[in-house]
């Protein structure tokens, strides 16, 4: 009886120390996890290919994001990221009430466009009340007015290999040694032919403000926001984004978030 | 493969798949709570509804206005890391479902689920002397689950391992377009945020209960039971 005492307090003696050391030390055992070339990380994002595959496989590929009523807008739309451009370029365009702005589309097309907004405003438009998932965790519910990017991609022709959209920004989100790095971001055609993946230049009925992406931004309703580019300067279609930044697809992704963000 | 063993009062508790689920649940759990708060760290607001009031006030829980809410050593990793938190989140997250399966099929499929844990007429009657039993912490070895750990149990596999994936994938823009009822159901994608908060909580809350009880009834027995599958009840049993 005596020795089944000794020997529960000596478990539980180790059981707390095994406790505190966990907790004081454990996460930093983890913090591996935050290295770009851990091969643990590595095979944890496959994880992520896993949560595409099974998105894009087992629910309705055509499904529409739910659309809301004008009077779930009850804010102004929250803008994050970058939010008031520097750069020169831009800043000419916002001088000039982006008259001069020309959307070029290149790449894997038959048509290259150059598109001015006066261009865009005049094709068929979309108006959608959607709610804007932040990676951070917060929602806002805002109403965005623009053309459904598969009638641009239309209008400019796909050629074979036509797998991706790379979308390329104005703005400098950060400067580096290498020199400035201005926002982009690729979609594939899933979500590029979809009717509620717009590049909107009208918000809550207004246009475009500066903080939210003015002339034009990427709405991609069934993924996170930092898949909607702001600022879109050009677009190119592509079959691969391996050359682009880092390779991952984004900026974000670059900095090790997923391409994919349905989820 | 048979062993002889000269205690007759040892007896087969758990099944392999019982256990590699359970140690597949301890396991993702520790981590899904780590980089859980971490991602929660990354807007530390909760709120009820479809979006997060900025211009309106629709907040339940604020922690940390300035600076991080939940300390480093409650992290994974330990430093402010979305990117990294996430990663390991979904991928914790497919660890927890598959031993969710797993232990259903082999639960169903040995009986366990209605032999073991189904609650009968009798639990329900002696659920009373067995809160005392426990209050006057004293832990019988019995050769079936008492009423309160099949209750216990019953919760987490029935109602907290449902809510948390069900909260979870409420909050994926991919999977709000194909099921909009899901976020609809759970009362609006900010609320099923901040129900996940809360089913994680009760979720540790039971984590704790459970290693306390297992310190208590006896933490080698139990281990080995759940490591071995062998476990020693009390005597006349």
């Amino acid at each position: 009886m005596c020795a089944t005492k000794i020997n529960r307090r000596a478990v539980l003696r180790l059981g707390g120390a095994g406790v505190v050391t966990a907790t004081l030390g454990g996460c930093k055992a983890f913090d591996r996890l935050a290295d770009p070339a851990d091969p643990l990380r590595h095979y944890m994002e496959r994880a992520n290919r896993l949560t595409m595959a099974a998105q894009r496989g087992l629910l309705d590929r055509e499904a529409m994001a739910q659309e809301f009523q004008w009077f779930d807008i009850r804010q102004p739309q929250r803008p994050n990221g970058v939010t008031d451009p520097q750069d020169l370029d831009y800043l000419a365009h916002v001088a000039t009430g982006f008259s001069g702005y020309r959307l070029s589309v290149s790449g894997l097309v038959k048509r290259p466009q150059t598109l001015s907004l006066g261009d865009l405003e005049a094709m068929p438009t979309r108006r959608q009340i959607t709610r804007h998932d932040c990676v951070e965790g917060w929602s806002c519910i805002a109403q965005w007015t623009g053309v459904p990017l598969s009638a641009v991609l239309d209008r400019a022709g796909l050629l074979p290999g036509a797998n991706f959209v790379l979308i390329r920004c104005f703005d400098t989100i950060e400067r580096s040694l290498s020199g400035a790095v201005k926002y982009y971001e690729t979609i594939d055609m899933v979500d590029a032919m979809h009717p509620q993946t717009i590049l909107a230049f009208g918000m809550n009925g207004s246009a475009l403000p500066v903080p939210n992406g003015a002339p034009l931004r990427l709405r991609v309703e069934r993924q996170l926001g930092y898949k909607m580019a702001k600022y879109i300067r050009a677009i190119e279609v592509v079959d691969s984004f391996a050359g682009v930044g880092g390779g991952r697809g984004g900026y974000w992704e670059d900095r090790g978030y997923a391409w994919y963000a349905g989820i | 493969m048979h062993r002889v063993y000269s205690n007759k009062r040892l007896i087969k508790r758990h099944t392999v798949t019982a256990r590699l689920a359970h140690w597949g649940w301890a396991i993702s759990l520790l981590f899904l709570l780590g980089s859980g708060l971490q991602i929660f760290n990354a807007h530390p607001v909760l709120y009820i509804g479809d979006q997060s009031g900025f211009g309106f006030d629709n907040a339940v829980l604020t922690l940390g206005t300035e600076g991080r809410a939940f300390p480093a050593w409650a992290t994974i990793p330990s430093g402010m890391d979305l990117a990294t938190g996430r990663i390991v989140h979904f991928f914790f997250a497919w660890v927890l479902v598959s031993a969710l399966f797993l232990w259903l099929l082999g639960a169903l499929v040995s009986g366990h689920l209605w032999r073991n844990l189904r609650p009968t007429a009798r639990d329900l009657r002696s659920l009373g002397t067995d809160i005392r039993t426990h209050a006057r912490f004293h832990f019988p070895h019995r050769r079936t689950y008492g009423p309160l750990q099949k209750l216990s149990y019953g919760a987490v596999l029935f109602a907290l391992f449902p809510l948390i994936v069900a909260t979870g994938l409420a909050m994926s823009p991919g999977m709000n377009a194909a099921a909009p009822w899901l976020p609809d159901l759970l009362g609006g994608r900010q609320t099923a945020r901040t129900l996940h908060f809360c089913v994680a909580a009760a979720l540790l809350g039971f984590f704790v209960l459970h290693i306390v009880m297992v310190v208590l009834a006896g933490p080698l027995n139990e281990l080995r039971a759940m490591v071995t599958g062998w476990y020693r009840i009390d005597e006349g049993e």
